[in-house]
């Protein structure tokens, strides 16, 4: 306390200005990549190349037109309909089962969470393989259904975690009061576990939100039906399309960034929560 | 009424009481059961046979796969050589990084509320938006590294993803760019919770300032240092979409990371049944690899036995 109040009223030492340099340097590392691309995506591909650091002097739209003619909105749909389902019921099952789990309190809640906790230790890229041969075989390759059955089944385990982790320092007087007072199990998770829970459920729905709707992994393994790949996919194949179309392509980024940018300006303190709270030791 | 108020035995209401609950945990058993753990057994046992993919009938060859994996498959021990390269880097440097800069911004004010904001933005972004957006910096022709260059007036142009010398550093510095600001506000919420009275008490008692870090503000950093170590690992294993938008494993299979190579060895090269014992293998490296780190942690001094953060 006495330390940094010193350095505040002596700004111009040497550290000082040194430690300002060095958190303004990342500042730009961090800002300029991502402004740049979007910038960018106003101008043509003659100005890009000749000028990629300038600002757009003669802003163009082109580059969202020639976006729009390789579907980006219908992957744009494609992964607002996944994420629509994926994130609700992953949040529903998990938090039922961290009810359950912190509830019972018992051997069977222990053997429950180690259940779970065996899919926190394995990275997807270990099962990915199999998980794609089983879904071919069950036909639900190339579906949304799939795809949101991944999606859940992937997750499930770091949601139960944090769910579990929450629920857990609750008190167990409400949860008894509840019961005395007649409320079924369904009843007291409805209206008692989950509306206190809501910090962490808001956290969870975040974290999930922001895996599956960046996720290219499992929309990769799945879907090669171009008419259902989602934006990640989507964006990917934009590798060979716009090998020479740099306006297209970021325009197509800016489009799939957008939303997720817009929310991270608006609600940027539960992003840093949920994305963190993903952060489990391995 | 009054039945549920009268004293019944306490275990047998117990035991009605968590059948119920059972139930609770259906649904995600079902869905993590079916898609999950099943498939995670399916890759052990598909480890043991000749298989090329779905539609095809596996043949048992017993632990043939693991000999060829283990003793004459030089790529896949490039690719394990590529994985745990990459991991050092991306651990080392990120680790470091985000330590030095969330010690500045422990502090809630203005400015470090906003920085720690920038500096997470990318964490939101899709990998394929962030692996195209360093394309671009990359990019010899036209690029925003070769702008700045010409700028300088240079005609010094590194070679960055064009040569097997250099690519996975850059590569490197794409996956620490996405995610050094994650780590920093896992490290500064651990700092948050240091109370100030010991770092003072240390400083008051004439430490310096690297003394009272080392002394007492990391090894109570412990649970947080871990948790980054832990996490930074295991998305380093987990790149996959990086690789795939940006080098696609090249060149000369120089950015070939595991995660990358066992989807190419089944689809691709048409070997589910590698592909299976590669990965278990895989994860057998993840599993060691996650040890040794908590034994080092514990050497350097940290506790790591809390679940701060």
């Amino acid at each position: 306390m006495t330390q940094s109040a010193k350095s505040f009223r002596n700004p111009i030492t040497g550290r000082a200005i040194g430690e300002k340099a060095m958190l303004i340097v990342l500042a730009i590392l961090i800002a300029v990549p991502a402004l740049v691309v979007f910038l960018n995506s106003f101008k043509t591909q003659g100005q890009i190349i000749q000028s990629p650091l300038s600002l757009p002097t003669k802003p163009t739209l082109d580059g969202y037109r020639s976006a729009r003619e390789t579907n980006i909105l219908r992957a744009l749909r494609n992964s607002v309909l996944v994420v629509a389902f994926s994130v609700p019921f992953t949040v529903l099952f998990a938090s039922m089962t961290a009810f359950a789990v912190a509830r019972m309190n018992d051997w069977r809640s222990r053997v429950l969470f180690a259940f779970f906790s065996i899919g926190l230790a394995i990275p997807a890229q270990v099962i990915g393989v199999q998980q794609s041969a089983l879904f071919i075989d069950l036909k639900l390759n190339n579906s949304f259904r799939g795809l949101i059955l991944i999606n859940i089944a992937a997750t499930l385990p770091v949601s139960i975690f944090i769910l579990t982790g929450f629920m857990r320092t609750l008190p167990k007087e409400l949860f008894e009061a509840a019961t005395i007072d007649g409320a079924t199990h369904w009843r007291t998770y409805r209206s008692v576990a989950l509306p206190l829970s809501m910090p962490s459920v808001a956290a969870v729905s975040i974290f999930l939100f922001v895996m599956h709707w960046n996720d290219l992994f499992y929309p990769y393994l799945l879907i090669s039906d171009n008419a259902k790949a989602t934006l990640p996919v989507a964006i990917s194949s934009f590798r060979g399309e716009f090998s020479t179309n740099y306006p297209g392509l970021f325009a197509g980024l800016a489009i799939a960034s957008a939303p997720m940018i817009a929310a991270y300006v608006f609600a940027q303190r539960w992003f840093v929560a949920g994305l963190t709270s993903g952060a489990v030791k391995g | 009424m009054s039945t549920t108020l009268a004293p019944a035995g306490p275990p047998s209401r117990k035991v009605n009481r968590n059948r119920g609950l059972t139930l609770f945990a259906v649904p995600a058993l079902v869905v993590y059961g079916v898609f999950f753990l099943f498939p995670a057994f399916q890759t052990l046992y598909y480890s043991l046979f000749n298989w090329e993919g779905p539609g095809t009938s596996p043949a048992f060859v017993d632990i043939e796969n693991y000999k060829t994996k283990l003793f004459d498959d030089t790529r896949f021990h490039e690719s394990i050589g590529v994985t745990l390269r990459f991991m050092l880097l991306v651990v080392v440097f990120q680790t470091l990084i985000s330590l030095a800069y969330s010690v500045r911004l422990v502090r809630n004010t203005k400015p470090t509320i906003f920085l720690r904001a920038l500096y997470f933005f990318p964490t939101i972004l899709s990998s394929t938006a962030v692996g195209f957006i360093w394309n671009f910096i990359y990019e010899p022709s036209g690029g925003l590294v070769t702008g700045i260059l010409d700028k300088l007036g240079t005609d010094y142009r590194p070679a960055i993803l064009a040569s097997p010398k250099t690519a996975l550093y850059f590569l490197a510095i794409v996956q620490v760019w996405f995610h050094v600001g994650q780590m920093m506000v896992i490290f500064v919420a651990g700092l948050q919770g240091i109370p100030k009275d010991y770092t003072e008490a240390a400083s008051i008692d004439g430490a310096s300032p690297w003394q009272t870090f080392r002394k007492v503000t990391w090894p109570l950093l412990g649970p947080a240092t871990s948790i980054v170590i832990a996490y930074t690992t295991l998305q380093s294993f987990r790149a996959f979409d990086l690789v795939y938008v940006m080098t696609q494993g090249g060149p000369d299979n120089s950015t070939r990371v595991l995660g990358y190579h066992i989807i190419s060895t089944a689809r691709e090269a048409s070997q589910y049944g590698e592909a299976a014992a590669e990965s278990v293998l895989f994860m057998i490296i993840i599993a060691l690899v996650t040890f040794a780190q908590r034994r080092g942690l514990r050497l350097l001094g940290a506790d790591t036995s809390g679940n701060a953060a």
